[in-house]
């Protein structure tokens, strides 16, 4: 048995608490507030307000006491995975580890009780770290201007497809078509049809990347832009980049990036260099934002001169020493978003960028690169790698070894658990036959990689051993598998009281 | 590098066993021409002393989040008490990622579970999803939900007394479709103009968007909308981005509308200079697989446990791509379970209790400060709490004046509604004290 | 596995009944067991028009969504509204109860283009190398 399996993992280890959804909690009576007095009449609140629209009934929300409340969610904050707890080895979310001092920062009153509609003059801070963080962010992957407005990175995708619109219609032809290769990330053709483009799909080469002739053949005069991901979805570097922005310019296309897998190459070259005219930043992931459990994110967008006349409005401005919102932006494709961006988003990254420096962000790249090459190197020969060409920050492998002992790739991820790791990212990119994206990040040491190379080498080898354990994990789980069938066919999407017998 | 584990040895083993010599040698599949050949140009690394008074005198230098503010305009000032800060500071919590693996997200699945329980409960709807990214791409994504549902009727009625961003997103949103969203008038007691609705209505509408209150403060009569919208068959769409309202306020889905949106920052996440915000999203269950964003269901495990997934996901990008009902991915998680905890706090009694201070406090505000010389209400509408004063003077000049007395005495109303550029808007929430009235008043009365 | 020999079959594996100018069509056992349990099904309406080899639908289960393509063009005279409710019905009989829509032919020419049982059978086969 593995060092990984005898420690103690994902379980806990003596008192497992369950807990009931918060309204099983509710007392009637019980009070968890404190309420300032008003200096008005609470008496005269309702009255000129039409009968027709009060309230009939109050909420149903729960009556629970503080300390009810505090165990309620500590207990279920117990029942997640988090990075302060391990390793999230998902491909192309670049889970890395959120510094604590931007977590003090975000909470300062300053920042935090900033009203947006507050007079200009009375938030240069706040400005100003939005200029600072769009001229960093711009420096940092090759762009002429970026917008910080979008919320998260498909968001983003939404603003730089707009803006690619925006720029044909200009010229006349919208033009109907954009080329996205088969490994893209499913929001990539989502955000092409909600602009009003047909998805055109480029088939990869055999060795994993983009071949130039098959750009070449899709290419005509109706396609307004191909989307890539550069390094892609397979962590390899679509090598011929240069080659398919030429075919894409000279064709009037633009050339989209969607900078998902930017930590592969901070310091070390810039999608604005190889001819990207707009990319997508993810600052929850290259930029140490934290998950949240699913947001917020922020998905800033830079562009190349040619497109900065789109930029959404309100765009930052720097006018002498101070800075404005400009909103005299009328060939601006419009507002995405109310206000100007999730700010709190961005105080974070700006944060993290101004401590480590452009050092310290090269370094991070390239430990990211060598975490996954180190995995890639152990693993290679018990997991079939499909693709032979360099990985950078991600690495993924096939379930071609499993197949022949009837384990798929879900029974791997789920045995992992057990295991105490989070599994890597399955069934994605749709290339690669029952995918297994492993991307560790630089905030995993070699220790943590070498436990998790030991799990996965156990579990081939008990795939040849003992196949049933890994069809029946997790077992040391709080839950086991949920049934999705029922979850999707059957929905309970909120909670109701229990019948009464 | 304190955030770097590795030391000179481990990347010397590591290197080796990856077949290299140099670290450099993992970047050979990028073609040298495309590489940078120098540093990035940012500034250089700080320690975190130097880091945090660089990021405290940036917090400094917003004088306006100090001063006493009578700002509203869909962004309102609430008070979130310590615990939910507390919760949410759990790495449990803030460092998950999205509950894809059910086994080890039962907590963040739970959380968000009752969280679109207690939204449901705010807005009377059947089903409500995780969050979209704010009140504003809600009421876009709503529109389009409705033309969706909707398949043979194209248009969209937006009225005018929707908050001018809100108006401004659905219009960049829908900009690709024809046609684009109609505006709906305003009447001069500050509301939608019910007839021009019911002259703008066939059966060609999918949809029409209304904000409750609106954007001037004001209540807006859903009933009645709600019976002019069924009669032409189309969706009524309304949104909320006062959410404390519903203290006071029936549940928009009980008076008829069929999609309700919102927006929830107020709710437990704090103003941030206007973002992250939390979109609210809820609908009947007959729309339910048209809605966009996720939803956390109740199932149970192999064991007949109770648990919580992600769900109806085949709706969502992942699996739809191009034919998807959106293309969200990350949404704000972190901020609807900041909602759900503080609204546990507040429960039942407590929501309602909170909705009275705000409306006693700023009728007692409005009766106040109408009573000036040169000032009165603008409209008679009935109000929650935040109302339209009509200035003798200039409303830009006031409003500087006091701000040299430091409050933010509400905003200039001319830069959203020109043909109100003599009025100003105010917002009274608990937040507000009597002193803080008096100064406002002594303020605009000279 | 289930192939009806009255059906006729398209490459998607739909299935179509012929009866007269009216054609109903659903998906065949082995699109249903390719796909696992089905959670949710899209319909279009009544008197919409279809075109052959055009999407009319979508089928999804957990993981996956799938279009249906038309095997004829023509106008839809009937949807099957249970379904709506209950599409695990088409992973229970998918040829009977788990019927999906009924199209009035426009030109029945397009017949001639579909599968017959047996040259289904070995097309599947091929398909499932």
């Amino acid at each position: 048995m593995s060092a990984a399996k005898e420690r103690q993992s994902s379980g806990t280890s003596g008192l497992a608490y369950t807990e009931p959804p918060i309204f099983e909690r509710s007392l009637a009576g019980r009070e968890g507030y404190s309420l300032p007095p008003s200096f008005g009449d609470l008496e005269a609140a309702r009255q000129d307000i039409p009968a027709a629209l009060l309230r009939k009934e109050p909420a149903e929300l729960p009556e629970v006491d503080e300390p009810t409340v505090v165990r309620h969610f500590t207990r279920l904050s117990t029942w997640n995975h988090g990075i302060d707890l391990g390793m999230y080895p998902l491909g192309s979310c670049t889970m890395k580890y959120n510094p604590r001092f931007a977590e003090a920062a975000a909470r300062l009153d300053g920042f935090r009780r900033l009203h947006p509609y507050a007079p200009q003059e009375l938030c240069q801070g706040a400005l100003r770290l939005m200029w600072e963080l769009a001229d960093y962010l711009s420096e940092i992957a090759g762009f002429a201007r970026v917008t910080l407005q979008p919320a998260a990175g498909a968001h983003g995708e939404l603003t730089g497809m707009r803006m690619v619109r925006a720029y044909h219609k200009a010229k006349g032809n919208p033009r109907r078509k954009v080329l996205v290769p088969d490994t893209a990330h499913g929001t990539n053709p989502a955000s092409s049809k909600l602009s009003g483009y047909k998805v055109v799909e480029v088939k990869s080469g055999p060795e994993g990347i983009l071949l130039p002739e098959a750009v070449a053949g899709a290419m005509d005069q109706d396609v307004a832009a191909i989307m890539i991901t550069n390094p892609n979805t397979l962590g390899l570097f679509e090598e011929a980049v240069a080659e398919i922005a030429e075919i894409v310019h000279a064709g009037g296309g633009l050339l989209y990036c969607d900078g998902a897998n930017l930590n592969s190459m901070l310091g070390i070259a810039r999608p604005g260099d190889m001819g990207v005219d707009v990319l997508q930043f993810n600052l929850h992931k290259t930029f140490a934002t934290p998950h949240g459990g699913g947001g917020p994110g922020s998905g800033p967008v830079g562009v190349a001169e040619k497109l900065v006349p789109y930029l959404p409005v309100p765009l930052v401005e720097k006018r002498g020493e101070s800075f404005v919102l400009d909103y005299e932006r009328p060939e601006s494709i419009g507002r995405m978003k109310e206000f100007y961006g999730n700010f709190a988003v961005m105080l974070r990254a700006y944060a993290y960028i101004r401590e480590l420096g452009a050092a310290g962000l090269k370094q991070a790249c390239q430990m990211a690169v060598l975490n996954a090459n180190y995995v890639r190197a152990r693993l290679e020969g018990h997991y079939h790698l499909p693709y032979s060409k360099r990985s950078l920050h991600e690495v993924v492998f096939s379930d071609k070894k499993l197949e022949q002992f009837g384990v798929t790739t879900l029974d791997v991820a789920k045995r992992l658990l057990d295991h105490g790791f989070h599994p890597p990212t399955i069934y994605f990119p749709l290339v690669v036959h029952g995918a297994l994206m492993i991307e560790p990040t630089e905030s995993e040491s070699k220790d943590t990689l070498d436990e998790f190379i030991a799990a996965l080498l156990a579990i081939a080898a008990e795939a040849r051993e003992d196949p049933e354990a890994l069809k029946t994990a997790p077992h040391r789980t709080i839950v086991g598998r949920l049934d999705e069938v029922k979850a999707a066919r059957e929905p309970v999407l909120t909670w109701k009281p229990k019948q009464q017998p | 590098m304190r955030y770097i584990p590795h030391t000179q040895d481990e990347v010397g083993q590591m290197l080796k066993a990856v077949g290299f010599e140099k670290i450099d040698a993992l970047f050979t599949g990028i073609p040298s021409k495309l590489k940078l050949n120098r540093q990035l140009d940012l500034p250089a690394a700080l320690d975190e002393e130097s880091l945090a008074r660089l990021l405290y005198d940036l917090a400094a230098d917003n004088p306006a989040a100090g001063m006493a503010s009578f700002i509203g305009a869909g962004a309102y000032a609430h008070h979130v008490p310590a615990a939910v800060d507390q919760l949410l500071q759990r790495g449990e919590f803030f460092t998950a990622y999205t509950p894809y693996q059910p086994e080890v997200s039962q907590g963040t699945l739970q959380a968000i579970f009752e969280y679109q329980s207690m939204i449901a409960e705010l807005f009377g709807c059947q089903v409500v999803n995780a969050s979209m990214y704010d009140g504003a791409t809600a009421a876009a994504e709503a529109l389009l939900m409705a033309r969706r549902i909707m398949r043979k009727r194209p248009k969209t009625l937006v009225a005018r007394s929707n908050h001018p961003e809100v108006r401004a997103v659905c219009e960049t949103y829908l900009s690709e479709l024809e046609p684009r969203p109609e505006e709906i008038p305003m009447t001069n007691e500050g509301v939608c103009d019910l007839d021009a609705l019911e002259a703008m209505l066939s059966d060609e509408v999918a949809a029409v968007l209304v904000q409750q209150p609106n954007a001037l403060g004001c209540l807006e009569d859903l009933p009645r909308i709600a019976d002019i919208v069924r009669r032409a068959s189309a969706l009524l769409v309304v949104e909320v981005l006062e959410p404390f309202s519903l203290g006071l306020l029936e549940a928009p889905a009980k008076l008829g509308a069929d999609i309700v949106c919102g927006e929830g920052m107020s709710l437990g996440s704090g103003l941030n200079f206007g973002g992250p915000g939390l979109g609210l999203f809820g609908c009947s269950m007959k729309h339910a697989w048209q809605m966009p964003g996720r939803l956390v269901g109740e199932t149970t495990d192999d064991r007949g446990r109770r648990g919580y997934v992600l769900t109806m996901s085949s709706r969502e990008q992942h699996i739809r791509r191009a034919r998807a009902t959106s293309n969200i991915c990350s949404n704000e998680g972190l901020c609807a379970l900041a909602a759900a905890i503080h609204l546990s706090l507040l429960g039942k009694r407590g929501f309602v209790k909170l909705a009275e201070i705000n409306a006693a406090n700023a009728r007692a505000a409005c009766d106040r400060l109408s009573s000036l010389p040169g000032v009165t209400r603008a409209f008679e509408t009935p109000f929650f709490n935040e109302f339209t004063l009509r200035l003798s003077g200039d409303p830009e000049a006031a409003l500087s004046r006091l701000e040299s007395r430091g409050i933010l005495g509400g905003i200039a109303l001319g830069r959203f509604y020109p043909e109100f550029d003599d009025c100003i808007l105010v917002c009274v929430t608990e937040l507000n004290s009597a002193s803080q009235l008096e100064d406002l008043a002594s303020g605009l009365e000279s | 596995m289930n192939i009806p020999s009255e059906l006729k079959y398209t490459r998607d594996h739909e299935w179509a009944r012929v009866e007269d100018k009216v054609v109903t069509v659903g998906i065949s056992d082995y699109a249903q067991e390719e796909l696992g349990d089905i959670v949710n099904v899209e319909l279009p309406d009544e008197d919409d028009e279809v075109h052959k080899s055009e999407a009319f639908g979508a089928v999804e289960s957990v993981k996956a969504s799938s279009e249906m393509f038309a095997p004829v063009s023509g106008k839809v005279l009937e949807i099957n509204e249970p379904l709506l409710n209950a599409p695990e019905m088409i992973n229970e009989d998918p040829y009977d109860e788990g019927w999906m829509i009924k199209i009035e032919m426009s030109d029945p020419s397009e017949l001639d283009d579909l599968m017959d049982a047996g040259a289904y059978e070995k097309y599947v086969k091929e398909e499932s190398k």
